[in-house]
Order: structure tokens, then C-alpha cells, then sequence
């Protein structure tokens, strides 16, 4: 009861948050992780990837987006479009079968699954009897076709999924009617294949897996043809006008076979092994695709030379002299063909390779010369080189936004121009509210820019740190281009190289000053590096300075990694941003923090022993501060220390295992004394392991004290203009933040504009506060006297933000791991607090400032702080009262890296990696949301008309049914009429899309 | 109080005036021979706790070590309720000396009355809490000792409205043997721990209630349920005891430990308890930290204090060589200093301090 009467609880406040505050997964970016399985629609112009846990995603033109999740969470094996409909079947490693469809809800399509089938044999069979191997959808729509590894091919009625029994292909079925005496039962076990007769849907070609090929008639129930291969099959294709077909093999030979009415039992026609005469690996899919000019392109995947090529994930395209393999840094999956969807073409006409791979998508262009690869606009490996960290810049104004792409598309010049392939679905999203840049930083020293304006992450620049450093690597090791004569044709593609040179380039901290256009990006071993954006290349020398960040504490010996060398002399930079002055730190420990004042052109780093502050106009290290504890050894030492009592317990467990292996060598050997030994041993390891056993899960209780390592670790550095020293005068200031709990806070003095580089930049140490909880304190802010946070750099030269009040008096915020604090200023005396762990145990991860607008009324929103918990939280809280606004569960706790992967944005949304590969996208906000919302229509009347002129037979089977077919036209009818009212864009777009199909 | 006192002193007494000695050298040295005072030190942790035998003297000496911070109050104004307690206590201390004392001495059994010593730990809210619950608040006084107690996870059954059932609970699991914990005999491994500074545990994780123990470290209040009963405190009103209850004739001399210091817990008391941060002005340019030995004495204290984390009294630095003032003197400059109501202590700028050094925290 005492709960209500709270002060604080009124309900127009409760209303109020709920016009501001709601929380939405919107959509991942990236790359999915583990990916299984692909699958396309010509027709929908939709591709499908399946993923090991279970999920499905759609994808067509850029904004077009969809997600499933499988609850079972387990592998999606295949996955199948039902041709000409917006459904597909996915096939899971349980064996089970699920339908899924594409219907429109609210004026947008939704992905959902409508049914789940597992195929069941009759009581008293092996699983194997029912175990899928091949999935076939019919084009008539109305059946499945299941191959099996006990070599039966079931028919399944779609959308109920009803076993038609007495449509079985059995094996015995099928060697009946295959007169020859070599064919054995065991040539009929396990269906490797299935396809359909691309011109006559009542034939079926069945490929079982050791060689045997059938042509099977559907009508008549009877197989027509059958081709006899002599090797283990992998895959068949037909060819456009179905007189031939194509097989592939284990071996990794491909064999040709003629389809004709008159012979029953044909030889092949052509029998190639591609890379031979050595031995080679399975060919695992092949393409046979006609062109205009007669030339075919026979595209396939493997078959490589085993002895010297056999690790190679390739997939070759041979098109009349011309052969290339392109070679893939892991592991293909799978991949497709785009070519003349128009059933009437005479050709297939092949436009484009869409490829899978393990890491990533890569599209090859067939129609350009070379067949460069097409630069996707969503997919992107987030990954190539492991995301080290993160930072979002939101509304970029239009000038910069230009000046990247520009930049960017100097990088770019290599892919094709090609327009993306996929491109089925219309993105009926709003136009994104403003340009958004969420910038990557890796491990290989290179920050990648992204467009997270937004439903696709799309790169738009790329830039490396490398080229300021000598690294061991040589550069021209990747420029090696293969020479003429090289066999087989090797070509490298795609951007995923998880390999990086020197773990010491990684990127540690970036802060990018969207009005400026510099940018601060700093490392692994301590370098600092200022940027600055030029839009032509340029040679230059960078200026070097070092920051003695221990300045003389004696005795402290460093003992991790040295810093990186530089190179000497002028350096040629690409257009883009580039790197003027590297500010070196010592001991070059990893900057743990990072900020950047572009009015005043000043940069403050930090490291876990202290921090410094650069002014980067005048070139010159304006002060240092060591923030060291005497008793922290551990900071001075480096990493290593604490590697070696992980390279301790790892020699200890090393030992282990080895005396388990002697013991058990000695076992075998069986001596007397040996086994004695062994028994000791036996008995010490299991005493080991009980111990291990009984010790439960416990943690010590023991308050933070002083001496606790890492104190002088500078977690947050923060620039201010504000009352330091008393309540008349205001100026600059920098502040910086422990793990420790010790705020310190410098007065600067910089000079005017006009004087700027004649007289020095002064610091001087005003305070220094000691939050006597002695938490880490990962946030600074300064509140203005209307209690509203300080404006960025330049946001107000620019006009983009009100002037901060300096009537008023401010407040200072503190906000270490365990609380908040408001402090008054310039004396700063407590005002007030949250305990946030003190309560509830949670600790604060990451905090930021951000604006929540109403979705109610335009001209209201409020600054609060969205904080992220280490139990994967988040909560709002408001400013400058500190209350607990709402708390929404985001992050799994388990879930380490994906909440330190977290990054807020100004306006509500988030980040946070979901896998290496892609970042999960949030929102807290009402009004800022960025979802995918689009629509796929099937193209319904001249695709029908197409399906129902071209197959006459299959008319005839459509009738039986009559009322199923007609219903979902009429439905779907329904449903494009809906959209259509909906909005008259969208309209215009498929009269469009329809005209250009004519 | 003090012929009590004494006579305890003199049973322990191997090794007889030493105490005396020193005594005799302080009024010597103050030149009031001719008047009864007593004689107090500031331990560690800036709490005043008086010197009246040779074991405190021998504790003073050497905890204090290097320095001795001695407080010599005239016996009739010694307030003994003052010692001991620490944050209320300080507005009110009387002389201050301070004096480099060089003095070692072997150790003793540590005997003495109750008031030479700080709270450590106190069973509250025993008026509130049923019978088989017990709420023990710590008092950690910096950081000399550690709490000193490990937590689990466990399943403890608990009565519902269903009949029994089984639940996760937060279990202590080990005690450090010296360890604040173990030492106040309150705590015991197996108690299942309820409420943390009044809040439940319960459907928090073990890190949870780490974090929660921790922050709430310098104050911790801990509701537990010991997992043996019979130590339980008995009410005297027996009736509204729970009838399943073994009630022996010993109990109470088992609860003899933990009986020595009964209070009512106030919420408010926790807020006023609260640490406060600490806060160092001034335009010093930045430097490194000075070492220790390169230190003048008097600086020195500073430090030592300062890193000891409490207030005020670091800054205290006053010469007595004139002799000693009175308790109202002392009070006031207290309180001119405390400018601040809240709890952040400021000190004005130029103020006390004597040269340009950081203190470092």
C-alpha cells in the first residue's frame, strides 16, 4: 500500500513514460552466425538462409528483411521454396519438416510458420526408413516429395501435410522396372537427389546415392529411363530444355546424359574430371547454364585436386575458355544461380553467383568481364576481423555523410556495378529520421564506417591504421596476382580474413567529431592517433609524440607487449581520414579511455596508469597524471602477470593430462611397479576430481579496499566547460574517472582563436574527489544550470544545439559501477544518489545520455540515462532526479561479450553482438525505431498465367483440387488490394515491377 | 568505573609499570604531574579509545605505529561513552597530541573491559524478527580486517501454503580464520542468508547478493538464519515463541557470545552511518605521488590518516605543546571545519593544509 503512496508515482508521469519508453528487438545486422542451409526463389527473388540454431532469414531487395525461429533450435538442414507461392519447407537435423509462409498483416508481410510434419514409417522400422535426404516441392504446388535414406521417395500433400501412401516410390518399385541384373537392392539405398523435368512436371529424375539415376513418370508410375554411374552420385541438374542432364560426382568428375524418347538406357554423353588426372575432391553441386551464344557456363562447387588443393573451399565457373575457381576463406554452404526467371526464355542467361559461405555472402558478377564481385548492401561480415570495439555517432550532418561516401567509394572501385540481384519484396519502411554512423573498430588496426541510418548496415568506408606502423607483415604479400598459367585458376574472394598481423594494432576506443571531421582512434599498445578528413590522397609525415604516462615512479618495471614501430618518413594516405599526429603512450598499455574536444583541439587518453591530455593543434603534450596506486603491481607489470597464472593453471592441467597418457601407456604396457604407479596416479587424479567436484560455487565477501589492483585503470575521460573553481567564472575543464572510484578534474586554460598557437594550452589539477565505495566510475557528466547535459563540441557553433545555461548553478554526475551520484558545483558536496547495486545487486556496464521524444506530442522529449546492467538490463533513469524510470530485460547475463559489446545511441536505439557476426539492434524509444517493413507480393496474374499455359497436365491434377487454389488467389487477391489502399507508393511500385516483368 | 578498571588490570599484569612508566612520562612531559588525567589514542581508524594498561598501550603502540596519536583529557571530563563509537564521538574529542613514539613492546593477552574496544558486530531487531532469524549488522572500521566469509548457492526447504518445498537460498559456505566474520561468533557456515541491509535475497543470484554484500560493505546488515538453532536468542515472552521450538535451559549461556551488545536498528541510523566521499581542492599543478619516506612527520599523519579513510581528524593537526584545551574549544573548530551539513566533507582552500602536497587516497 505504502508503495502508491510514494511521492513520484502520479499517474500523468505514468503516462507519460508510457509515450516515451518501449522496448523492441527491431532487427540484427550483419552476418548470420553458423549458417546451414540457403535456398532462393527466382520467383519471389527472396533468398533464405537457415542457420545451426534453428533460425530462418529472408532476404530480397535492400530493407527487405524476415525472421523465423525453428523452436526446436536445432539445424536447419535444407531449405525449399514452394514454387510460384510465397511459402517455403525447411528441413531440420530432427528430421521434422516446417512450412513456413509470407502473409500480410497490418499492411506489412510477416513471416510465420503454419505447419511442422516428421515423416513416420510404419510401426516397427529403423529411423532411416523416414530419414529425409532429399525434399522435392513439386511445381504443382500441391506435393512434396521426400527421398529417404532407405531409398523410398514419399508424397506429401501440401499444406497439410497428409502422407498420399499409395504414391510411395519404393525401391523394389523402381528395380522392377529397371530390367538390368547389375542393379542390386543396394543401388536403390538412400535418395540422394531429386528434380523435377524442367518442361514436363509428370517426370521426375530420382539419384540415388551410389551412381543409380532414374527418370521416374509420375502418370504412369513407371521409370521411363535409367542411367547407370559408375561413381558415388553428389548432385543433378537439368538443363533448361530438359534434353540433357548433368550428374556430379564423388570423384569429382561430372557426366552428361541425353534424355530422349528412344533409348532407353543411354550412355553418357560427356565424362569430364575437371581438375584431374590426380585424384580430386566431390564435386558437390553443378550448374549447366545455355547462353545466347552456345557456350554454357557450367559452374560447381569442389572438385579440386586432393593432394595439393583439397583444403580449398572453391566454387569454379568455366564458361568457353575463360575458367576461374574462386576460393573462399571458409567453408562454402551452399550457393545458387541467378538467371532468366521468364519460363518462356530460351535461354538461361546466367547473371549472377550467389555464394554462401560459412563467414560470408559473395555475389560474383557473370555478366561483367573479369566477374567481379558485387558489393552487398546487407549481410556484411561484421566479422572479417574481429570487432574489438564500438561507437555510434548519431545525425551526421550531410557534408561529412557525403565526404565518407566519397571516400568510400574510392574503395569500392573494384566491385561491380551490377545493382544487387536479389531484389524481391518492396521496403515500405519509412525513410530512415536521420544519417546514423555506427563505426567498428577491429583487431587488425582498422575502423569500418557503417550506414546504421537504417534496416541494412551497409559499409561505407573502411579505414586502416596500419599503414602508420611497420608491422612484420610484407605488404606486397597480398598484391601477389596469379600469374597466367596458373592451374588450377585460383582467385581469392571475399573480405573474411580473421587472421590479423599483430594483435597490438587493434582498435581500442574511437570518438569521431561529426561537425569537424576529426576523428581520435586509439590502440592495443597505446597509440593515440589524430585524424583528419581529406578528400584527396596525400603523403605526409605523421608527427610522433610520447607520453610518459609514470613519469619517474621508480622501480615500476613494464613487462607486456612493446609499442608498435612507426615508419619513418612521409606516409601515403589514401583519401578518407588521415592520421596527422600519434601521441605514443608509455608504458604502452592498452587506452582504456578516450576523448576528444575538436573546438578547443584537444585529446585526453587514458591507460591503466594514468592519463594525459594532447593539444593536437600546437602538436604538444600539455600535461600527464599518473594514476597509480603503490601497491598496484599488477598495472605495472602489464598483462603478462596475469597471463602467467593463467599459463600456470594451463601448465598445471598440461601435466595432467600427461600423466593420465603415461598412465594409460603404462596400463598397456602392464608391469608390476607400473601399475602400482598407475594406480597412484589413478587414485591422485580421481582424488583431484573429487575435489574439483565437491568444491561448490562460492564467492568471497570482501569489501574494495585501496590496495585492489587495476585502481588507477582510467575507465571514462570527459571534457567540460563549467564552474571548477567558483560559481562566477566557468572554464574549460577535463575530467577523468578510475576504477579506483577517483575523480580528478583539471582546470584548463585555452588560449583564443587568434592566439591559439602562440600561447601553450595550461591544466592544472582543481579536484579530487575519492568515492569513498571505491567502485569503478565509468561516467562523467556535467548538467547545466537548466539540468540539462552539456552540448557536444561545436554543437552549438553549429546551431544544432540551445547554448547550455551558465546562469544556473551546475551539477556534476558521477556514475561509478555501483551508484549514482549528483554533486553540486563548483563545491562539490553530495546532492543526491541511487544506489544501484546496494539494492539490487546489479552493477552498471554502460551508460549513456540519451533524448526520448513522445510519440504523443512533437515538442516534447526529455534527456534520462539508459544504462545496461551486468545482468544484461537495461534501465532508464531519469535526470536530474536519478529515478528508476523502467527496466526492460535485454541481454542474456550469460551473454558476457554481447553486454560489453553494447553501445547506446543519442536518440534511445542500441547495439549489441549477438555473435561475432552480427549486432542485435534495440530500441528504447517510442519514436526511434528502425524495423524492416515491407511487403512481397507474388507477381499473382502473369505468373499464373505463365504456369498455367506452360503445363497443361498439371491443369488437369489442379483440378481435382479445385477450391484450395482458388482460394488462396482470391486471398492473396485480398491482400495486394489492402496494400494497395495502403498506400499509393506502393502501387506505383508494382505497376512498375510488373511492367519491367512484361 | 576506573577502580574496576584497574583491578582487572592487575590480575593480567606480568610485566607491572609499564603502563605506569609511560604515564608518568606523559604528565612529565605535559608538565600536569599534579593532576588525574586520562590518557587516549586515535587507533587506525581515527577512533579515540583510551590507554589505561599495558595491552593497550602495547596495542596503541603498535598499531599505531610509527605514530601515536595520544589524547589526554582531564579525568573528570572523560565521557567514557565516547569511546569506541566513532562517528558521533569525534565532534566531541578533547585535547589532541600528537607524538612520534618509537617505544616497542612484546605482545599480551588481550584482556580488558568492554569499552576499550569498537563495536565489531551487533544482533538488532531481535523485538522484530521471529526467533529463528537473526540480524547481524558488521561494523567494518576501515580495512585492517577483512569480513572474511564465502557464499553460496543451496536449497533450503521452506513451509507454503503447499506443504514443504524446495528453494534456492544463499548459504554462507566458509569463514577466513581471523576474519571479521568469524570473529563476532554471530555467523556461522550454513546460515542461510535472508536480507541484505533489508533486502531479500531471495530469486537474486549468488552475484547478486555478492555485489549487493559488498556495496553495502562498510554497513552490512545481514538477516540470517542460523543453521544452528539453539543459539537463538529467547524473548520473554515466551508465548509467542513457535511451539516447535527447543528451548533449553542453556540457551542463554550459549548466546552468551553474542549477547554483548543489543540495540534497535534504525533505518536512519545506516543513512547517517554512510561513509562520505572525499573531497581534495586546490590549484596544485599535477605531480607525482611523493614517497613516503621523503615525508615530513607532520605530513605524514596526514597521510596515514587520509589512507585510513576517515575524516577529519587527518586534518587535525594541532601543536599542544602549550598544554591541552578545553572540550568546547575542540568542538568548535570541529565544527567550523565541518562546513558542509552533508556528508562530503570540503576543506577550504588554503585552509589546514601546511604545503602543496596531494594526499593521495
Amino acid at each position: 500500500m505504502r508503495r502508491f503512496l510514494r511521492p513520484g508515482h502520479d499517474p500523468v508521469r505514468e503516462r507519460l513514460k508510457r509515450d516515451l519508453f518501449q522496448f523492441n528487438k527491431t532487427v540484427e545486422h550483419g552476418f548470420p552466425h553458423q549458417p546451414s542451409a540457403l535456398g532462393y526463389s527466382p520467383f519471389l527473388r527472396l533468398m533464405a538462409i537457415g542457420t545451426r540454431s534453428g533460425a530462418i532469414k529472408l532476404y530480397g531487395a535492400p530493407g527487405v528483411e524476415f525472421m523465423g525461429l525453428h523452436e526446436e533450435n536445432n539445424t536447419v538442414m535444407q531449405i525449399h521454396f514452394i514454387p510460384d507461392q510465397c511459402q517455403l519447407v525447411t528441413l531440420l537435423d530432427d528430421n521434422s519438416l516446417h512450412l513456413w509462409s509470407l502473409r500480410q498483416h497490418g499492411g506489412a508481410s510477416e513471416l510465420r510458420e503454419e505447419h511442422r510434419f516428421t515423416l513416420k514409417g510404419p510401426p516397427g522400422s529403423p529411423p532411416s526408413a523416414t530419414q529425409v535426404t532429399a525434399v522435392l516441392p513439386h511445381s504443382s504446388r500441391e506435393v512434396l516429395y521426400l527421398g529417404t535414406e532407405s531409398g523410398n521417395i514419399f508424397v506429401v500433400e501440401l499444406p497439410s501435410f497428409r502422407v498420399l501412401e499409395d504414391r510411395t516410390i519404393s525401391p523394389e518399385a523402381v528395380l522392377q522396372r529397371v530390367p538390368e541384373d547389375n542393379c542390386s537392392r543396394r543401388s536403390c539405398e538412400l535418395v540422394e537427389v531429386l528434380r523435377e523435368h524442367p518442361k514436363n512436371p509428370d517426370q521426375i529424375l530420382i539419384g540415388y546415392s551410389r551412381g543409380l539415376i532414374v527418370l521416374w513418370d509420375l502418370q504412369n508410375n513407371k521409370a521411363t529411363h535409367h542411367f547407370l554411374g559408375s561413381q558415388q552420385l553428389e548432385n543433378l541438374y537439368w538443363q533448361r530444355d530438359g534434353s540433357k542432364f548433368i550428374s556430379c560426382h564423388y570423384d569429382g568428375s561430372y557426366t552428361q546424359w541425353p534424355v530422349s524418347s528412344d533409348n532407353r538406357q543411354p550412355e553418357p554423353l560427356e565424362n569430364t574430371v575437371p581438375y584431374g588426372p590426380f585424384p580430386c575432391k566431390a564435386i558437390s553441386k553443378i550448374y549447366w547454364q545455355t547462353t545466347k551464344n552456345g557456350l554454357p557456363y557450367i559452374i560447381f562447387q569442389g572438385g579440386m585436386p586432393r593432394a595439393s588443393y583439397g583444403d580449398r573451399h572453391s566454387i569454379s565457373v568455366i564458361h568457353g575458355s575463360q575458367q576461374t575457381a574462386f576460393d573462399f576463406t571458409s567453408r562454402v554452404i551452399d550457393f545458387f544461380i541467378i538467371f532468366s526467371s521468364d519460363p518462356a526464355a530460351e535461354f538461361d542467361d546466367p547473371s549472377a553467383l550467389v555464394v554462401l559461405a560459412e563467414e560470408e555472402l559473395v555475389v560474383i558478377d557473370l555478366k561483367s568481364a573479369g566477374w567481379p564481385a558485387v558489393h552487398p548492401p546487407y549481410l556484411a561480415s561484421l566479422h572479417c576481423s574481429a570487432i574489438t570495439c564500438s561507437h555510434h555517432v548519431s545525425n551526421i550532418p550531410l557534408k561529412l555523410w557525403e565526404r565518407i561516401i566519397s571516400a568510400g567509394s574510392k574503395q569500392n572501385i573494384h566491385y561491380s556495378s551490377m545493382p544487387w540481384p536479389i531484389d524481391g519484396g518492396t521496403n515500405i519502411a519509412p525513410d530512415p529520421p536521420q544519417r546514423d554512423l555506427l563505426l567498428t573498430g577491429h583487431e587488425d588496426g582498422t575502423v569500418r564506417f557503417w550506414d546504421a541510418s537504417g534496416v541494412c548496415l551497409h559499409l561505407l568506408y573502411k579505414l586502416s591504421t596500419v599503414r602508420v606502423f611497420l608491422t612484420d607483415a610484407d605488404p606486397n604479400d597480398n598484391m601477389n596476382t596469379l600469374g597466367e598459367d596458373e592451374w588450377p585458376p585460383l582467385r581469392k574472394v571475399g573480405t573474411f580474413d580473421p587472421y590479423s598481423d599483430d594483435p597490438r594494432l587493434g582498435i581500442q576506443k574511437i570518438y569521431l567529431c561529426k561537425y569537424s571531421g576529426y576523428l581520435a582512434v586509439a590502440g592495443t599498445a597505446g597509440q593515440v592517433l589524430v585524424m583528419e578528413l581529406n578528400d584527396e590522397d596525400a603523403e605526409h609525415v605523421v608527427d610522433h609524440a610520447e607520453a610518459d604516462l609514470l613519469q619517474d615512479q621508480e622501480g615500476y618495471r613494464w613487462k607486456g607487449h612493446e609499442k608498435l614501430k612507426t615508419r619513418d618518413g612521409p606516409v601515403r594516405f589514401e583519401a578518407g581520414f588521415q592520421p596527422f599526429v600519434l601521441v605514443q603512450c608509455q608504458p604502452p598499455a592498452v587506452v582504456t579511455s578516450l576523448a576528444l574536444h575538436s573546438e578547443w583541439k584537444l585529446v585526453a587518453f587514458g591507460t591503466s596508469h594514468g592519463f594525459g591530455l594532447f593539444d593536437h593543434q600546437q602538436k604538444r603534450l600539455v600535461f600527464v597524471k599518473c594514476t597509480l596506486h603503490p601497491s598496484d603491481q599488477l598495472a605495472l607489470e602489464g598483462p603478462l602477470s596475469r597471463v602467467k597464472s593463467l599459463k600456470k593453471s594451463l601448465r598445471q592441467s598440461f601435466r595432467r593430462i600427461r600423466r593420465s597418457r603415461v598412465s594409460s601407456r603404462k596400463r598397456r604396457g602392464g608391469g608390476g611397479n607400473a601399475s602400482e604407479v598407475q594406480e597412484a596416479n589413478a587414485k591422485f587424479d580421481q582424488d583431484a576430481l573429487q575435489e574439483m567436484e565437491l568444491a561448490p560455487v562460492q564467492r568471497k565477501i570482501e569489501a574494495r579496499s585501496a590496495e585492489d589492483s587495476f585502481t588507477g585503470f582510467v575507465r571514462t575521460l570527459y571534457f567540460a566547460d563549467t564552474f571548477l573553481r567558483d560559481s562566477s567564472r566557468h572554464c574549460p575543464s577535463l575530467w577523468a574517472g578510475t576504477n579506483g572510484g577517483t575523480v580528478y578534474a583539471f582546470c584548463l586554460r585555452v588560449p583564443p582563436a587568434e592566439r591559439r598557437m602562440d600561447e601553450p594550452v595550461r591544466a592544472e589539477q582543481a579536484k579530487e574527489i575519492q568515492l569513498m565505495h571505491r567502485a569503478p566510475v565509468v561516467g562523467i557528466l556535467v548538467l547545466d544550470g537548466r539540468s540539462t547535459p552539456l552540448p557536444e563540441p561545436l554543437e552549438v557553433a553549429h546551431d544544432l544545439s540551445k547554448s547550455p545555461d551558465m546562469q544556473g548553478s551546475h551539477q556534476l554526475l558521477v556514475v561509478s559501477e555501483e551508484q549514482f551520484k549528483v554533486f553540486t558545483l563548483p563545491k562539490v558536496s553530495s546532492k543526491l544518489k541511487l544506489k544501484l547495486t546496494a539494492l539490487e545487486g546489479c552493477r552498471v556496464r554502460k551508460v549513456t545520455v540519451a533524448n526520448f521524444g513522445s510519440c504523443k506530442t512533437d515538442d516534447y522529449s526529455e534527456n534520462d540515462l539508459a544504462v545496461l546492467t551486468n545482468l544484461g538490463d537495461i534501465q532508464i533513469i531519469s535526470l536530474p532526479f536519478l529515478k528508476l524510470q523502467i527496466r526492460f530485460p535485454c541481454i542474456r547475463k550469460e551473454d558476457v561479450s554481447g553486454i560489453a559489446s553494447c553501445v547506446f545511441t543519442k536518440y534511445g536505439q542500441g547495439f549489441y553482438l549477438i555473435s561475432p557476426s552480427e549486432f542485435e539492434r534495440f530500441s528504447l524509444s517510442t519514436k526511434w525505431l528502425v524495423e524492416p517493413r515491407c511487403i512481397v507480393d507474388l507477381p499473382e496474374v502473369t505468373s499464373n498465367n505463365h504456369v498455367h499455359s506452360k503445363s497443361g497436365p498439371e491443369n488437369a491434377a489442379r483440378k481435382s483440387s479445385p477450391g484450395d487454389c482458388g482460394e488462396d488467389e482470391r486471398k492473396s487477391g485480398r491482400l495486394m488490394e489492402h496494400a494497395l489502399l495502403n498506400d499509393e507508393k506502393v502501387l506505383k511500385e508494382i505497376q512498375s515491377t510488373l511492367e519491367g516483368g512484361r | 568505573q576506573f577502580g574496576a578498571e584497574f583491578r582487572r588490570f592487575s590480575l593480567d599484569r606480568y610485566k607491572p609499570g609499564k603502563f605506569e612508566d609511560f604515564y608518568k612520562l606523559i604528565l612529565h612531559i605535559h608538565h600536569i604531574a599534579n593532576l588525574e588525567v586520562m590518557i587516549g589514542y586515535a587507533d587506525v581508524h581515527g577512533d579515540l579509545l583510551p590507554i589505561n594498561n599495558d595491552d593497550n598501550f602495547f596495542k596503541a603502540v603498535s598499531s599505531a605505529h610509527p605514530l601515536l596519536r595520544v589524547f589526554i583529557q582531564r579525568q573528570d571530563e572523560v565521557d567514557y561513552s565516547n569511546f569506541g563509537s566513532n562517528t558521533l564521538s569525534r565532534k566531541k574529542k578533547a585535547l589532541v597530541t600528537l607524538r612520534n613514539d618509537n617505544l616497542r613492546r612484546r605482545p599480551h593477552i588481550n584482556i580488558s573491559m568492554p569499552h576499550d574496544f569498537r563495536p565489531v558486530s551487533s544482533i538488532i531487531d531481535v523485538d522484530i524478527l521471529p526467533e529463528t532469524h537473526r540480524r547481524v549488522r558488521l561494523y567494518r572500521h576501515g580495512c585492517e580486517k577483512p569480513l572474511g566469509f564465502y557464499i553460496r548457492d543451496g536449497t533450503s526447504v521452506r513451509v507454503t501454503p503447499h506443504g514443504l518445498e524446495k528453494v534456492p537460498g544463499i548459504f554462507i559456505s566458509r569463514m577466513v580464520p581471523g576474519g571479521l566474520a568469524e570473529s563476532t561468533g554471530l555467523l556461522a557456515v550454513n546460515d542461510e542468508v535472508l536480507e541484505v541491509n533489508g533486502i531479500e535475497v531471495a530469486g537474486k543470484t549468488l552475484d547478486q547478493v555478492t555485489d549487493m554484500m559488498i556495496a553495502n560493505s562498510h554497513n552490512l546488515i545481514i538477516t540470517v538464519k542460523p543453521a544452528n538453532q539453539r543459539n537463538n536468542i529467547i524473548r520473554s515472552s515466551r508465548m509467542s515463541g513457535s511451539s516447535g521450538q527447543s528451548t533449553d535451559s542453556t540457551a542463554s549461556h550459549h548466546s552468551l557470545p553474542t549477547s554483548h551488545v543489543l540495540q534497535n536498528f534504525h533505518p536512519d541510523e545506516m543513512e547517517s552511518d554512510e561513509e562520505a566521499d572525499i573531497v581534495i581542492e586546490g590549484g596544485l599543478e599535477p605531480q607525482h605521488i611523493p614517497k613516503l619516506h621523503s615525508l615530513t612527520s607532520s605530513s605524514l599523519s596526514r597521510i596515514n590518516g587520509s589512507s585510513l579513510s576517515h575524516r577529519l581528524q587527518r586534518d587535525l593537526v594541532l601543536n599542544n605543546s602549550s598544554g591541552r584545551e578545553s572540550n568546547g574549544n575542540i568542538h568548535k573548530l570541529l565544527s567550523s571545519l565541518k562546513t558542509d551539513p552533508r556528508h562530503s566533507l570540503v576543506i577550504p582552500r588554503g585552509g589546514i593544509e601546511e604545503d602543496g602536497t596531494v594526499i593521495t587516497l
